[in-house]
């Protein structure tokens, strides 16, 4: 039996090895930016669940809008679940809200990407040619993201 | 911060984000205004140059320094209006073998510190109210000048070099009008 079980915990480890989904939600439930890691050596399909993480993150909306609203934070920790999905989130001063959908738990590291996004993300918005609530198209901020993603969820 | 005040004019200082905030709005809404580039370049060259003409005489003000006798000594003093209205410490390289154009080396520019041009304003020339300005001013001590960006931060260069090439001195004073 508890043969089984090591297996079972391998299998499941080799399956969800550390994907993460992370998206910026606009004010109008728009997604402004999204990218995906994942720690395992694998190609992740964008398209395979790119449709399914959006919905996701949309449906966790509410609620982080209601904790949102009970708490001083910023980081609100995990907020949903779904299926094997946590869903993650942090607010900025301005109310938007990053998403974190991830299937293992990493509060340091995704608290520590969450703030350098912030931080990336108030850069963003001091360029005068973009516009906020618009999606973000800019090189230098997908780097970041990629760099920050591999140092604090990835490794 | 503040230094005691002993100058003739009192110094309102501002905020050098607020600053950049403002001529990056200003920059936006002329782009928005206007359909090419190069219309919003000519804009804020004449916006600069509408200052320039304006601003030298607060500078020879707070100088009181007397005529150049050459044009490296306009470098010089153009140098340290930098300085003093900026706060920028530019660098004065890249003289030509006739000294009649020189080079300003900004390590890093200030006013355009957040800014990421976006693809199809690439040649936009962000700072062009600096080329007009110093242009503007010179001209107001008879000295005519061009002055153009060289390299750009922005578009990817390591440094922002801001070249000035002496044209003619300025012998009518008729001074030309706000367009």
């Amino acid at each position: 039996q508890a043969y089984n079980c090591l297996i079972h915990f391998y299998k499941r480890d080799f399956v969800m090895s550390g994907t993460y989904y992370f998206v910026i939600v606009g004010h109008n439930d728009n997604p402004l930016f999204e990218v995906e890691f994942s720690s395992s050596g694998r190609e992740v399909r964008k398209d395979d669940h790119r449709h399914l993480n959006q919905f996701i993150a949309h449906a966790a909306l509410d609620l982080v809008d209601e904790h949102m609203l009970r708490t001083p934070n910023m980081y609100l920790k995990i907020v949903d679940k779904f299926n094997e999905w946590f869903v993650s989130a942090f607010v900025t001063a301005s109310r938007q809200r990053f998403i974190m959908l991830h299937d293992l738990k990493n509060e340091d590291g995704i608290k520590s990407f969450f703030s350098e996004m912030y931080e990336t993300y108030i850069k963003q918005v001091m360029n005068p040619f973009y516009s906020i609530n618009t999606p973000i198209k800019s090189v230098h901020f997908e780097k970041k993201a990629q760099f920050y993603g591999r140092k604090f969820l990835t490794g | 911060m503040s230094r005691p005040a002993t100058r003739l004019t009192d110094t309102k200082k501002v905020s050098g984000e607020l600053f950049s905030l403002t001529y990056g709005a200003l920059v936006a809404q002329i782009v928005k205004d206007y359909q090419s580039v190069e219309d919003v370049n000519k804009q804020l060259e004449k916006m600069g140059y509408n200052v320039g003409v304006r601003i030298i005489e607060d500078f020879l003000a707070r100088t009181k320094e007397g005529k150049c006798a050459d044009f490296r000594e306009t470098a010089e003093k153009v140098q340290a209006a930098f300085k003093l209205y900026l706060n920028m410490s530019p660098t004065v390289t890249s003289w030509s073998a006739a000294s009649d154009q020189f080079s300003l080396v900004f390590e890093a520019n200030p006013i355009a510190e957040f800014v990421e041009l976006p693809d199809n304003y690439a040649d936009l020339q962000y700072s062009n109210i600096l080329c007009g300005a110093i242009r503007g001013a010179l001209e107001m001590v008879h000295i005519e000048v061009a002055a153009w960006f060289a390299q750009d931060n922005l578009k990817g260069d390591s440094v922002t070099e801001l070249r000035v090439k002496f044209i003619r001195k300025v012998e009518d004073t008729v001074p030309a009008g706000d367009d």
